[in-house]
């Protein structure tokens, strides 16, 4: 089956475009739609995945993300419930992450804000390319997260935001490390742990993207559909190597296959 | 009632950046600094609705807490504290979101507004005040909120509301005499010479009648330097001297635009352009089924007084010129070049009324990031030069390119066409921008407030979502953008050719008291108009209110060639268009003085590695990561070259290339030209080299000159000097000189004069600075080519001949030196080179390719090697040059049109092959240790750096501004 992908967008949005065409390559149908066309029809059963693309929805003015966050809550509670809890697959990248961590969609569905995504370390924001670890930490509960299947260890992607530092208490924090959730880890190129700039904001421990229990729900502040052709990759002349942001998308279309 | 949500943060830490802001002011001793976000309500919500929305709407509850209080300011107990707030009329964004989201919540206030609240330990009250207007708020769009005075005040709209009652004003002309007519002109702010307020009077004696103010305010706005270009399109007498002051040639120049920029475009003929130098930008075309667009604006003197405002609405601007194009195109990239005052000068030092060069580089930069960020268009080249000339009058560059179906390039208008404005509400913003920014700045026009504004992106970027959606349903035939002077000269230029009527009592008003002239020559951003019939009225209805933008139908297309304006049923205007659209020509003149360069020559040194770093960590040399990073330049994922590329390295690229539609493999390389030194010496020449510098840029991205089309924009003094006015047309006679001669046709370009600042009876004006853009369609991405060496062992080459020019280098004005012979631009030769180049990479004869620009081969070898982590042996006696060229001109001329390429050994004979002919030369190779090893002519080391070594004195110079 093709699955049909919903994108969600809002005044702000502006990273929906690629993000459709990123789900169009990998051999998705989709349909880019406005938030207030959603609300309207407060139905997801037509699509199979719903993803949040990044910008700034309305201009992140009251935060990143929130006002965005409080139309979810408010509008599309019941329906998106329904949704997930029916096999439906959701992502969220960037400003999308920013809007499922303050919805309450992750790291749990019960639309309660947990963790937060905050002003970066150093101030201002950054657009970079960082390295990134999708390997789990040893002696953990796998969470085997559907969008990242057959992903290399190390793969690297852009980052571009002003509040991307992942936070939380340590409650919640070790909760999310118990489960294995914290699927996607800010690393140099050896894979290890590291410090400015290569973790872009100063995440705790380095948490770049999270997914819920089930593998199904991803949120992540780098962006992979900024990585779809060769071309994407910093000094990709010389190299050999492809981008690793097509197979997110890819992941997800093979799960309905 | 009012009640104030403060928002700050759990664990109360001081704001490390405030404090170090204020300690350059220098004060020595310990600060702390603490903020709130204050959000003030006027509203019946309950206390308890208020407490919800604070929870759910304003705070992050994993890291934020606040308190509800009634009033605007709390009764405090010390006074360490100030509460910051935008003027009455400004543009308050968050305020605006922050009502939409009430609006969710089913909360409806009368009035929301935004503030800024700062707690301080360690200063007093009187030094509080003294730095915050220092680093902390501009006057011309913020205050601090009094207490006294405010502490009555039942609603918030007290701050600013007022009611107009309508009452036609009319202005005596008839009767008035020159003094009068100029004093007429002067008092309201229109502008206006003597000569053409002469002309005003005579039409209207005419029309035996006195004008309206609305009338003289839109005759003002059409004629103006901004809207008009008067001294380009107007006649110029124009003579050479040499320095006895003998007159060697006379010429009256009628129309230096028409004989010079639009005189190359048309003798080229380019079969490309699609709509040159008539719509918002200029057009070329892209692929079968697209066309491209680009244009380049300045923003300089808003720039200059409120740097953040003045730089958003700048990108904001010409952004909408896009969306204004044809029937609207989708903005895909934008560039943004700076020229400022070198940031090292003491606030003592600084002259009164002058923001310092760090908070105008400061608010500048992240002026264009929040903008072109939220706009969703990466922001993917640029350039900054440092001059102190730059001081009082900054400038800004902005440009933006877009992508257009080719059937949708041109506009179409008919009698009955209705008129549309979408987007913002209209308020007081920005009144007698277009004829503000045709004057000089002083401390008076400083004082200047309303013609100051901030902008509002996520209105903008609403705007162009609805705008491009009724594009692709073909629901309007024309359109343009609100820009200087606003509807004014948007509806009145859009309905040029038939005529138009308004009813301006239509326009939606951010808050009441605006009079009809006010309404009509407003400029708030984030407008746009367009024409479309009574049918599609009802689908572009839906669509607006889906995207949650304003549209209103505010006149009519009329056959009658008159503009005539409307305020409840009461005429307000009623001028002819042909009288408003034929100008008088201005007459000026202009003078250049023939100046004899001067060689000079240093003594040798056996030793140039210092000079060598120093050059790099020269502000115009040193990286501008740090402003490049602030701008996310790979959203909509067409970035294929990068200005900066690498991970950890930082690869500087010379132009950028992007692909406007992925579904193509077709890409667009943009390069910038850009060196105001040269005119020190000539202008004509610094034309030439910038032209030169963006064609090389694009050629060495992979472009070609047959597809390379460039825009001018000339930022200037005053042209009612003469000599400034000379060096203007020497700069634009070169233009005309060059682009014939290469075949690539101007598409589009500005001016902004007048840029000078009068200081204790002193004026200071910028020197002649020309940025040329340039824009080559390349027909495979894989083709596209980087400035990073790429591998060990690989052969380099330089390619084009290097003299002893040195004059305005970098290298002397690093040592201090104005001789010298400035660069002159063999076109000739050059054609030649470029051509090579373009057919040397199109057949992957080379590895990497670097033009030569400020610094010469020295820092162009240095930034490769940088690029990529490896080093280079350079032998200087292999570069084609002079016989009698010293070592160190070798090393720093800034000789035009010469390119390092890195070319594999079993290349070699292929490339020298094309290279044929040329002025070329094997100087090295990429060598095994990461060192760059220079050797001169007499094979004696002179240059020896760890690459290390020059990536810290290229990155070192600007570390204050990554913090």
């Amino acid at each position: 089956m093709k699955p049909n992908v919903l994108i969600v967008r809002t005044a702000g949005t502006n990273c929906d475009k690629e993000t459709e065409f990123a789900f169009n390559s990998a051999g998705a149908r989709t349909s880019l739609r406005h938030i207030n066309y959603i609300k309207e029809k407060n139905d997801f059963s037509d699509y199979q995945i719903i993803a949040i693309p990044g910008g700034f929805s309305y201009g992140d003015d009251l935060g990143a993300g929130k006002i965005m966050s409080l139309e979810f809550i408010y509008w599309l509670k019941e329906s998106l419930s329904k949704f997930i809890e029916k096999g439906g697959l959701m992502i969220g990248i960037c400003n999308g992450f920013q809007i499922m961590v303050k919805t309450g969609i992750l790291p749990d569905l019960d639309f309660k804000q947990k963790v937060t995504l905050t002003d970066n370390d150093s101030g201002r924001f950054e657009d970079r390319w960082v390295y990134l670890s999708t390997k789990e930490r040893t002696g953990e509960k796998k969470v085997k997260s559907i969008w990242l299947k057959d992903m290399p260890q190390l793969i690297s992607l852009p980052v571009a935001h002003g509040e991307g530092k992942f936070y939380a208490n340590n409650s919640i924090l070790d909760k999310i490390e118990a489960n294995g959730q914290a699927v996607l880890r800010y690393v140099d190129r050896e894979s290890k742990l590291a410090g400015y700039p290569l973790n872009p904001n100063g995440s705790l421990n380095n948490i770049a993207g999270i997914c819920d229990i089930s593998g199904r729900v991803l949120g992540l502040m780098p962006h992979p559909e900024r990585c779809i052709f060769k071309h994407h990759s910093p000094l990709w002349q010389g190299q050999k190597s492809e981008g690793y942001g097509l197979r997110f998308f890819i992941n997800a279309v093979g799960f309905f296959k | 009632m009012i009640c104030r949500i403060d928002v700050f943060p759990k664990f109360k830490v001081s704001s490390p950046r405030i404090s170090s802001l204020i300690k350059d002011l220098g004060f020595k001793k310990q600060i702390e600094v603490y903020t709130r976000k204050v959000f003030l309500i006027d509203s019946d919500i309950s206390l308890k609705d208020l407490d919800r929305l604070a929870k759910e709407l304003l705070i992050d509850p994993i890291l934020e807490d606040y308190t509800i209080s009634q009033g605007i300011l709390q009764p405090s107990a010390g006074s360490q504290e100030i509460l910051i707030t935008f003027n009455p009329g400004v543009c308050d964004s968050v305020a605006l979101s922050f009502e939409k989201a009430l609006k969710d919540l089913n909360l409806n206030p009368k009035t929301t507004r935004t503030a800024r609240f700062y707690e301080f330990r360690g200063l007093t009250p009187a030094e509080i005040k003294s730095c915050a207007a220092k680093v902390l708020f501009n006057p011309l769009i913020e205050h601090i909120v009094e207490y006294d005075k405010v502490k009555d005040i039942q609603n918030l709209d007290e701050f600013s509301g007022s009611s107009y009652n309508f009452d036609l004003i009319t202005i005596d002309i008839l009767s008035a005499d020159d003094e009068r007519l100029q004093a007429i002109s002067r008092q309201g702010c229109l502008s206006l010479s003597l000569d053409e307020m002469r002309i005003i009077k005579a039409y209207f004696q005419n029309q035996k009648r006195n004008p309206t103010d609305c009338e003289l305010e839109t005759i003002a706005t059409l004629w103006s330097e901004h809207c008009a270009h008067k001294t380009f399109r107007g006649i110029i007498d124009y003579r050479e001297e040499d320095k006895e002051g003998k007159v060697i040639k006379k010429e009256t120049i009628d129309s230096l635009l028409k004989t010079t920029l639009m005189k190359a475009t048309n003798e080229i003929a380019h079969k490309d352009c699609v709509s040159v130098f008539h719509d918002n930008s200029g057009v070329v075309k892209f692929d079968d089924n697209n066309n491209i667009c680009f244009k380049v604006e300045t923003h300089n003197h808003p720039s200059s007084l409120e740097p953040y405002g003045g730089a958003a609405t700048g990108i904001g601007g010409v952004i909408r010129d896009i969306l204004g194009t044809g029937c609207s195109a989708r903005p895909f990239a934008s560039i943004d070049v700076f020229c400022f005052s070198p940031w090292h000068i003491s606030y003592k030092e600084l002259p009164e009324g002058l923001l310092h060069p760090k908070r105008i580089i400061k608010g500048v930069v992240k002026g264009v990031r929040d903008y072109g960020n939220r706009m969703g268009i990466p922001t993917v080249a640029g350039s900054v030069i440092f001059d102190q000339r730059y001081l009082g009058n900054p400038l800004v560059y902005c440009g933006t390119l877009g992508i257009i179906p080719s059937e949708k390039s041109n506009k179409r208008t008919k009698p009955g066409d209705l008129v549309f404005l979408a987007g913002a509400k209209t308020g007081r913003d920005g009144i007698h921008g277009a004829t503000f920014s045709s004057k000089e700045l002083d401390e008076q026009t400083v004082g200047l407030t309303s013609a100051v504004q901030i902008g509002n992106p996520i209105e903008e970027k609403k705007l162009t979502e609805a705008i491009l959606r009724a594009r692709d349903k073909d629901l309007f035939t024309a359109i343009t953008d609100c820009g200087a002077g606003g509807i004014s000269s948007a509806i009145t230029e859009l309905a040029q050719g038939h005529g138009v009527e308004v009813d301006l009592e239509k326009v939606p008003l951010k808050y009441t008291g605006l009079s009809y002239t006010e309404i009509w020559i407003s400029e708030s951003q984030e407008r746009m108009v367009f024409f479309s019939s009574q049918e599609n009225l009802d689908e572009l209805k839906k669509i607006f209110q889906e995207e949650d933008v304003d549209l209103t139908v505010v006149g009519k297309v009329r056959d009658s060639k008159s503009l005539i304006l409307r305020y409840q049923g009461n005429k307000v205007c009623e001028l002819e268009l042909d009288f408003i659209f034929n100008l008088p020509k201005l007459r000026k003149e202009a003078v250049w003085v023939i100046k004899d360069e001067v060689d000079y020559k240093l003594k040798e040194k056996h030793d140039y590695s210092f000079d060598l770093k120093s050059l790099l960590g020269a502000p115009n040399i040193a990286s501008k990561d740090w402003i490049l990073r602030e701008y996310d330049h790979e959203v909509q994922a067409g970035s294929v070259v990068k200005s900066l590329a690498g991970i950890e390295n930082l690869a500087a690229n010379d132009a950028s290339v992007v692909r406007p539609d992925l579904k193509s493999p077709k890409c667009v390389a943009i390069g910038l030209g850009i060196n105001p030194f040269y005119s020190d010496i000539d202008a004509y020449h610094m034309s030439a080299l910038a032209i030169d510098e963006a064609l090389r840029n694009v050629v060495s991205a992979g472009g070609r000159l047959e597809k390379t089309f460039i825009l001018d924009n000339f930022s200037w003094g005053s042209p009612a000097q003469a000599r400034t006015l000379g060096s203007l047309v020497r700069a634009a006679k070169a233009c005309y000189d060059f682009a014939t001669y290469y075949k690539t046709p101007f598409i589009s370009g500005k001016d902004s004069l007048y840029n000078e600042y009068i200081v204790a009876d002193k004026h200071i004006s910028i020197p002649g600075t020309l940025l040329i853009s340039a824009v080559s369609v390349i027909d495979d991405w894989q083709k596209v080519m980087t400035a990073d060496f790429k591998q060990q062992g690989n052969l380099i080459y330089i390619v084009g001949f290097t003299k002893p020019e040195l004059g305005a280098s970098e290298y002397f004005r690093l040592n201090n030196l104005k001789q010298g012979i400035v660069p002159k631009v063999d076109r000739d030769k050059a054609k030649k080179i470029f051509s090579a180049l373009s057919k040397a990479i199109g057949s992957d004869l080379i590895e990497s390719c670097h033009d030569l620009s400020e610094g010469g081969l020295s820092v162009a070898v240095a930034e490769m090697c940088i690029s990529s982590d490896l080093g280079a042996s350079i032998f200087l006696g292999e570069v084609p040059a002079e016989t009698s060229i010293l070592g160190y001109e070798i090393l720093f001329s800034e000789s035009a049109t010469r390119f390092v390429i890195e070319v594999k050994k079993e290349n070699k004979d292929k490339l020298e092959h094309v290279l044929r002919g040329l002025d070329y030369g094997l100087i090295g190779c990429i060598s095994q240790d990461k060192k760059l090893t220079v050797f001169n002519k007499e094979q004696k080391e002179i240059i020896s750096l760890k690459v290390d070594d020059l990536r810290n004195s290229w990155l070192d110079t600007f570390e204050e501004f990554r913090k």
